[in-house]
């Protein structure tokens, strides 16, 4: 009997695991079929490379893919030093009790909705990008990219303070034991043992960014064109769907929004597997 | 088992207190005694105000279902004129061929118009048509070329699927090309805020979302105002109409009713067109 009861659960378990697997593959089938009827038209690769440009009946993402580039890039650049200097503060630096209230403070802004960072940039950092380089609305790649970065610093600064902890207690203790001040612990015995915690976080924050919609949409401007300069508007492939969505369900303007899905699946899946790689990389390492 | 028999009818009586017990006020009042499903489709500027009083009247009577679908005028008029739905909506006038060969019924119970609006600051009042083409289309692209300050105009324009959009585009700009550099917004709303913030930009919003944040833009002499849209002398407008075949049933007639109310007019003017009285 209790055989039995054995089998049934790992058979229940099993499916479960194998439902949950193939949802993520049927979203992708998914994808690939609504989009077929465009891309059968004409071909993948102009809906990559051709404008956008839905009443000369063409269907072209290559702004928006420039654009999300462009936008996270740029968020991940302004990002990675705010991120490490607040690592550096709560890990090594500040006094324990500093340090335990300023991690609790940063967990906290994890949780901010991104649609609030939307609002406070649309009336506060717009009109100063605007009339500080007087060129443009203020709605630009440059504002949507500082919005961005000052949203995605805090989960980059926790995955980096993280791989920090991790670094056994021997290790600093042997290179007090040798003289080493506060800082050359940091840069010759913490920062090499917790690059490959740090390399994660960045990824994990780029594929924040890139999935981001509200910010690119609120503030980046989202013209269909590709950006020459940080001071001009541009479009994501998120900000691009949800402003293309409301459009009826059978226009080929509809259908090619899927192509962004398409990419924008692939990009994140390329993410995960990278991330997850190095995470077996390192337990092979320890 | 018997136990739980016993709930029963109470649970029945229970639900159907439950299903006639909501007030039916004014201008609902006529829906009391229907029942049955009611099919619109057809233009995407009707969408909200049908969903608005759609609502309405499914609270008041929940016996009563309303489906609301897209699809566009063309659609609307196609699939009410072969009988698929009860209502087909359309943004502009059916042809007399259209009205001819479906035996149409037209009813138009609001006007939009849409005029462009600049930043309250702006010293710029009026353009004349081919300006606003040329504006539109980048040809134009500093205020100073038209009497303002030396400051690059930004252009705000609506996403493709935005009926505002369409009317503006038809009978603003003649259908003239909107340049790449436009910044574009999502609602009405969302275009009042993003001119309001900027003193050198310009868009456009429906008339009736006009308030003292932004300021509308002469065209060709004509100030656009909910009285000018009205009475036909500011031209970029078009009518809002739903249409049936044949005389309306009893449902859609009552729906159709309900939107020259005042409640129905009120929900109207909520999403910027202007009720006909």
């Amino acid at each position: 009997m209790k055989k039995l009861h054995e089998l049934v659960a790992e058979r229940l378990l099993c499916l479960s695991a194998l439902a949950s697997s193939a949802i993520t593959l049927a979203i992708l089938a998914f994808l690939v079929v609504m989009g077929l009827p465009l891309m059968r038209a004409g071909g993948v690769l102009p809906l990559v490379y051709s404008p956008w440009a839905p009443f000369q009946g063409s269907f072209g993402i290559f702004p928006m893919i420039v654009g999300t580039c462009a936008i996270s890039l740029a968020s991940l650049v302004l990002a990675f030093p705010l991120s490490l200097g607040c690592s550096f503060l709560i890990a090594a630096v500040a006094p324990s009790a500093v340090s335990r209230g300023f991690r609790r403070l940063i967990e906290l802004m994890t949780g901010i909705p991104t649609v609030v960072y939307g609002f406070v940039g649309i009336f506060l950092l717009v009109p100063i990008v605007r009339e500080l380089f007087r060129s443009g609305s203020g709605m630009s790649l440059l504002t949507a990219a500082l919005v961005l970065g000052i949203m995605i610093t805090p989960t980059m600064t926790l995955f980096f303070c993280d791989s920090f902890d991790r670094i056994p207690k021997s290790y600093l203790d042997a290179a007090e034991a040798l003289g080493a001040s506060r800082t050359q612990q940091l840069l010759h015995v913490m920062l090499p043992l917790a690059k490959k915690g740090m390399l994660t976080g960045v990824l994990l924050a780029l594929g924040r960014a890139v999935g981001d919609t509200l910010i690119a949409l609120m503030l980046a401007g989202n013209a269909v064109q590709v950006p020459t300069s940080v001071l001009e508007p541009a479009r994501t492939l998120t900000a691009h769907i949800a402003l293309v969505m409301a459009a009826d369900y059978e226009s080929p303007e509809f259908r090619s929004i899927f192509t962004c899905g398409i990419v924008l699946y692939l990009f994140t899946l390329t993410v995960t597997f990278v991330v997850r790689a190095m995470g077996s990389a390192k337990d092979e390492a320890a | 088992m018997k136990k739980h028999l016993a709930f029963l009818p109470l649970l029945i009586a229970g639900l159907l207190l439950g299903t006639f017990s909501p007030a039916f006020s004014g201008s609902l009042d006529s829906f009391k005694n229907e029942k049955g499903v009611l099919k619109i489709s057809g233009g995407t500027a009707h969408i909200p105000v049908m969903k608005d009083a759609a609502q309405k009247i499914m609270t008041a009577n929940p016996d009563i279902q309303i489906s609301i679908a897209g699809g566009g005028s063309g659609v609307g008029i196609k699939q009410v004129g072969e009988g698929l739905v009860d209502i087909g909506n359309s943004g502009r006038k059916p042809t007399a061929e259209e009205i001819d060969r479906y035996g149409l019924k037209v009813h138009q119970w609001a006007v939009d118009g849409v005029a462009p609006v600049v930043n309250p600051k702006n010293k710029v009042s009026k353009l004349t048509k081919a300006q606003m083409s040329d504006i539109f289309a980048g040809k134009i692209d500093n205020w100073r070329q038209l009497g303002g300050e030396n400051r690059k105009i930004n252009l705000y324009t609506r996403d493709e699927a935005s009926g505002t959009r369409e009317v503006f585009w038809e009978k603003g700009l003649d259908k003239g090309n909107v340049t790449a550099a436009a910044h574009v917004v999502v609602s009405n709303g969302a275009m009042k805020s993003a001119v309001a913030q900027d003193p050198y930009g310009i868009g456009y919003v429906s008339v009736g979302h006009i308030d003292r944040t932004v300021a509308p833009v002469a065209l060709d002499g004509v100030l656009p105002t909910i009285e000018t849209v009205r009475n036909g002398s500011y031209k970029v407008a078009r009518g809002l109409y739903s249409n049936t075949k044949g005389e309306p049933t009893s449902l859609a007639k009552k729906f159709l009713d309900f939107l020259s109310t005042p409640e129905g007019s009120r929900i109207i003017e909520e999403h910027g067109f202007i009720p006909l009285r």
